[in-house]
């Protein structure tokens, strides 16, 4: 009696439809939640880049001490205002996808694999008590192993050291790639520079850095066992601190300074 | 069915038929999530609540479920429950949801979800079907949070994050044993159970499957038949 062919497509029908409908409901009334969640954990990173974050205080208020603002790509300026956008929930990931706020970065120059830049990006500038600039965090992107990672990086007021590296979102193996969010690794960036000369050196080696080694401080250790990894995070600072990107942003801010 | 009898559903599954020290079920899980108890815990709790709604929800339509699809049938309550646990850490424990990444997920392929509702739930009423989901449930969470306190004390040096052997890396005298915190550490520590439990419930040790024969003279291969 069950198992005539109409009982089983009526049987496996209600199923499908009140599971469904389960499905959806808890995704639907849950969403704003969990969206709230994914922004206070970028938030968290963001602070963490900076180094001030602190888990006791409310995120919203040790918000509050970074600058955001826009930067236009084509000349390095730093604007407050684009368009209609809201400066706090400007996604610059969300507008890199759109093609009416984005271009495509032609094959030879894109070596972090990005595909297309947002026109428009946002920076967060850290000031002290006397709104002296501190630190500023960018934002940065590009492909490793098995995906794109995406993260902040901390630099200091010289505009050359960096201070603070954080991923909030990667697709690399655990304990071989993945190993981008040791803090001991992490640690490692702490006081690294950028420029010689005006160009981008800084690279993460294969092995560990010899601290003779005239260029120690352009170097970090390799992550063992995640070559493609670290290629990846070298060529996503190559490109970030390259011409396309954050470059003539901080010479503008240096003319400022 | 009287209340001992409900009682005793509910407690076989955590010493007696426990799902991972009898049938070794859900090992996977087990040995992936428990480096960190306050991790684990929640992990127990999602496979504890997933278990016995799933239980509960095949028992109920059991009698309408055709024989030929009730495996996909099963499985899609399963998966929609192991979503529905999902969504509900995404939203109320996003950090634990983050450190357990796919092992939620996976709640749909662990056996003892499937083996419970196939071997239990299609034939019992719904209530005794949830009381046994729930003592399946348990009986799999005692084993990880003992693993997840081993794993995590002797690991770490902590427990739920507290520290509790200062560690020498930080100052203190315990050097931390690296290996509990890799994965293969708790197979070693399922495996001690497994023979603590058996050395002490001597009916749980199973019949061997094959006798070794003791030595024997080599055959007389002159008087061997030749199958040409």
């Amino acid at each position: 009696m069950n198992d005539s062919v109409l009982k089983t497509l009526t049987v496996s029908f209600l199923v499908c439809l009140f599971c469904s409908l389960i499905v959806s409901y808890a995704a639907v009334s849950l969403r704003d939640m969990q969206n709230l969640n994914k922004l206070n954990d970028q938030r968290i990173k963001i602070l963490k880049t900076a180094a001030i974050y602190n888990p006791d205080e409310s995120i919203e208020s040790q918000f509050t001490r970074l600058t955001p603002k826009f930067v236009d790509f084509s000349t390095g300026d730093l604007l407050d205002e684009y368009g209609e956008y809201d400066l706090d929930t400007y996604d610059p990931v969300y507008f890199s996808k759109q093609p009416e706020h984005s271009t495509p970065i032609p094959a030879s120059k894109d070596i972090a694999i990005v595909k297309n830049q947002e026109n428009i990006g946002k920076i967060y500038l850290l000031k002290d008590s006397y709104s002296n600039l501190e630190k500023i965090i960018l934002p940065i992107r590009g492909y490793g192993l098995w995906g794109t990672l995406f993260g902040y990086i901390a630099i200091d007021k010289d505009l050359n050291t960096i201070k603070g590296l954080e991923f909030y979102a990667h697709k690399e193996t655990p304990g071989l790639g993945a190993e981008v969010d040791n803090p001991k690794w992490k640690a490692l960036w702490d006081g690294k520079s950028i420029y010689k000369n005006g160009e981008v050196e800084i690279e993460v080696i294969k092995g560990k850095v010899d601290p003779a080694n005239q260029m120690a401080s352009y170097q970090v250790d390799g992550l063992s066992g995640a070559t493609l990894t670290s290629r990846g995070v070298t060529n996503m600072l190559v490109y970030w601190f390259g011409e396309s990107g954050y470059k003539e942003t901080l010479k503008n801010i240096n003319y400022d300074s | 069915m009287t209340v001992k009898q409900y009682k005793e559903i509910l407690a076989k599954p955590l010493l007696e038929e426990n799902p991972i020290t009898l049938q070794i079920l859900g090992i996977c899980s087990a040995l992936a999530v428990t480096s960190n108890l306050s991790v684990t815990l929640v992990m127990c709790v999602a496979l504890t609540s997933v278990v016995s709604f799933s239980n509960l929800f095949i028992s109920i339509i059991r009698n309408y479920i055709p024989s030929s699809v009730r495996i996909i049938v099963q499985m899609t309550i399963i998966a929609s429950l192991v979503i529905v646990v999902d969504e509900l850490l995404k939203a109320y424990d996003y950090e634990t949801s983050k450190k357990l990444s796919v092992f939620v997920g996976l709640i749909i392929t662990n056996c003892i979800v499937m083996g419970r509702a196939e071997a239990f739930a299609m034939k019992e009423k719904p209530f005794v079907s949830f009381l046994d989901g729930l003592g399946n449930g348990l009986g799999y969470s005692i084993i990880l949070i003992a693993v997840a306190v081993v794993r995590e004390l002797f690991g770490a040096g902590t427990l739920m994050g507290y520290e509790i052997l200062p560690l020498v890396s930080n100052g203190g005298w315990y050097p931390a044993n690296n290996l509990l915190l890799l994965p293969p550490s708790s197979f070693i520590l399922i495996g001690l159970m497994i023979w603590g439990i058996r050395a002490y419930k001597t009916d749980q040790i199973e019949p061997n499957e094959y006798k070794l024969s003791g030595h024997a003279t080599a055959p007389d291969l002159s008087k061997r038949e030749l199958n040409v």
